[in-house]
């Protein structure tokens, strides 16, 4: 019978491809708000990651996310380098001057300084130059997204000139970068120049980077880290998870994209409900003539079922297409660099568009229960 | 032989004292009102009777899909007040086939396949069941439109579809509901023989519900009915050679080709 039942859905073409829709049309917009929603959640931690060196960050006890530190006193470093276990520790600063190009084209960058001796923190993906470069006088390293700002259409060279709080700096490295949630050029400097970059302040130390001796858990010297320095210690990891909990809590970021879900989830659940609720009204006849014939409730159900679950399957295979599909096609693009759809929205958008296609059944499965087969006697 | 032997020994339908109430309390309404009837084997009975005298709902009493409020039902030797619904279904598939007034045939299938469902629904496979039906279909004329769909037949057609849908399983009583209402006279005629040539047999009972008075020449037996209860049974002419009968009906051949 489970011939008998997909040949009744698909030979009804238009409510057939009208349930496809439905379900395609949800599974995309669920997908693709899911993977923009994941992705700029993901941006507020870019610059955390980017840090492959050290893998213990350690900062004010009232920082809640990356994008807002209270600055540390100088003598911070030391006092965590003074904690049993530590292997290292070096300053980290960041901070957003204004970097401007001498044919006036000017922009907000986040400017990371990273230690002078050893680099720490420094990016690896480089497309042009060294990390090493930065050890040259009055040397930047500028991410695609500024170089293409400040030189559009023009290839990548080193050796160009920018302007930062009155002062010159030279471009010795193009490095590509995870995108920050701002989508600001991104800026790399030693520590010490660094600090002359941006507006005098009394404290310029953002960040304490450690790492932990060899057999040392991260977890236990960040344990100890606070306990000693009165400071705030948490691994990359948790550092980054406390930035996208920052923006989960204090912005509309979610509200937005839950309604837009929700709406999608709806107006599918909907639209798909009703469609099929019409389809198996439209059966009943048939449905009755086939329980008289002596197919089984149970039986019938499992027709439904499959159909529901055909419509499910190949409107989420659609519509999860559609969406890897754009972001394939927008990969290039730097502003939407990053944006990549996650086995778990995939995941999770399956097992939502299986409710959709299940709740969309429940009423006709309902309808057809209840039918009696003596309907069919009816003219 | 045995089966038919066994069959001789008891009508295929037997209702004593039937009534059938629809709804509750004030809204109740008694629609059969003490029927008793006896359809034989060999034979085709045909209920007759104005709109609302409960023709109907008695088909749907006899072929299992409503239960009596109270009184005897035997079906095939079977009581049919006392099955379950699980047991009423299976009885229904194994035992009866069905005609309906608007064919029902289901659109998207196939006219083979439309007539291989009662053999897909006992879990015959689909190849097996639609050779089978293909098979029954040729013999009632229908060879050259295996593949077409329902929508691209006459009438006339679609109830020698569904005809065949009714005898695929090989049934033992074949219930139709106004075969021939929708269609034409000279159709309806084609099909009424059909029935009778092809669906009586020894073996077999065939109840027709009918208000169409050029379709009693067919009937072996003719129920009239009034006001829920059978008023008159009249033996009609066909029933007079029952010999002749059961010899054209030994020679039929399997039409399934598959024993349920």
């Amino acid at each position: 019978m489970n011939f008998v039942a997909v040949q009744m859905l698909i030979g009804d073409r238009a409510k057939y491809l009208g349930l496809i829709f439905a379900v395609a049309f949800s599974t995309f917009l669920m997908s693709h708000q899911s993977t923009i929603f994941a992705g700029i959640m993901d941006r507020t931690t870019s610059q955390i990651k980017d840090v492959q060196d050290a893998n213990i960050w350690v900062m004010d006890q009232k920082t809640q996310y990356f994008d807002e530190v209270k600055a540390l006193t100088d003598d911070d470093v030391y006092r965590v380098r003074s904690v049993p276990g530590v292997e290292w520790a070096v300053p980290l600063f960041k901070g957003l001057p204004r970097a401007k190009a001498f044919d006036g084209n000017f922009r907000v960058v986040i400017m990371m300084g990273v230690d002078d001796a050893s680099l720490v923190g420094a990016p690896r993906d480089m497309v042009l130059g060294s990390p090493e470069d930065l050890r040259k006088p009055d040397s930047v390293l500028v991410d695609r997204v500024g170089y293409e700002f400040f030189f559009p259409q023009q290839p990548y060279v080193l050796g160009k000139t920018l302007e930062l709080n009155d002062r010159r700096v030279t471009i010795q490295g193009i490095f590509n970068s995870s995108a920050p949630f701002q989508n600001l050029p991104i800026f790399y400097a030693r520590y010490s120049n660094a600090m002359t970059y941006v507006g005098r302040e009394r404290n310029l130390l953002s960040f304490v980077l450690a790492k932990a001796q060899p057999g040392l858990s991260d977890d236990e010297l960040c344990r100890r880290i606070d306990a000693a320095t009165g400071l705030h210690a948490a691994t990359g990891k948790q550092f980054g998870w406390q930035t996208i909990r920052y923006y989960i809590a204090h912005t509309g970021i979610p509200v937005n994209f839950g309604i837009t879900i929700a709406i999608a989830l709806v107006v599918g659940t909907i639209v798909a409900g009703q469609t099929f609720y019409i389809f198996t009204l439209e059966n009943l006849k048939q449905f009755g003539a086939l329980k008289a014939i002596g197919v089984t409730n149970w039986r019938i159900t499992g027709m439904i079922l499959l159909q529901a679950l055909m419509v499910g399957l190949i409107g989420y295979s659609i519509g999860i297409a559609m969406t890897a599909a754009f972001f394939e096609i927008t990969k290039g693009n730097l502003d939407l660099r990053g944006f990549v759809l996650f086995w778990q929205i995939a995941a999770g958008t399956g097992a939502v568009v299986l409710f959709i296609v299940m709740a969309a059944s429940l009423m006709s499965i309902r309808r057809v229960l209840v039918l009696e087969p003596a309907v069919v006697f009816r003219g | 032989m045995t089966q038919n032997v066994q069959t001789m020994t008891h009508p295929a339908v037997v209702c004593r004292r039937l009534t059938k109430d629809f709804g509750a309390g004030e809204n109740q309404v008694r629609v059969l009102r003490g029927v008793d009837l006896d359809v034989a084997f060999g034979e085709m009975t045909l209920l007759v009777g104005p709109s609302g005298c409960g023709k109907t709902t008695l088909l749907s009493v006899v072929a299992g899909l409503l239960n009596a409020t109270s009184g005897a039902v035997m079906v095939l030797g079977e009581d049919a007040s006392r099955m379950s619904g699980t047991e009423a279904v299976q009885f229904r598939r194994r035992n009866i086939g069905f005609v309906f007034q608007q064919y029902n045939l289901l659109p998207a299938l196939t006219v083979a396949e439309n007539a291989a469902v009662p053999l897909l629904a006992a879990g015959i496979p689909k190849k097996r069941a639609v050779a089978a039906a293909s098979d029954l279909l040729s013999q009632l004329g229908l060879g050259e439109r295996l593949h077409a769909l329902p929508s691209q037949l006459s009438g006339g057609q679609q109830q020698r579809v569904a005809l065949a849908r009714a005898l695929v399983h090989e049934p033992r009583l074949v219930v139709c509901d106004e075969p021939t209402s929708a269609l034409d006279h000279e159709t309806g005629n084609a099909v009424m023989e059909l029935l009778t040539n092809v669906a009586v047999r020894s073996d077999r009972a065939v109840v027709v519900v009918t208000h169409d008075s050029r379709v009693f020449q067919f009937a072996d037996r003719i129920a009239h009915m009034d006001d829920g209860r059978i008023v008159e049974t009249q033996q009609e002419g066909r029933s007079q050679e029952p010999e002749v009968r059961m010899k054209a009906a030994a020679a039929q051949p399997s039409f399934a080709g598959v024993n349920q």
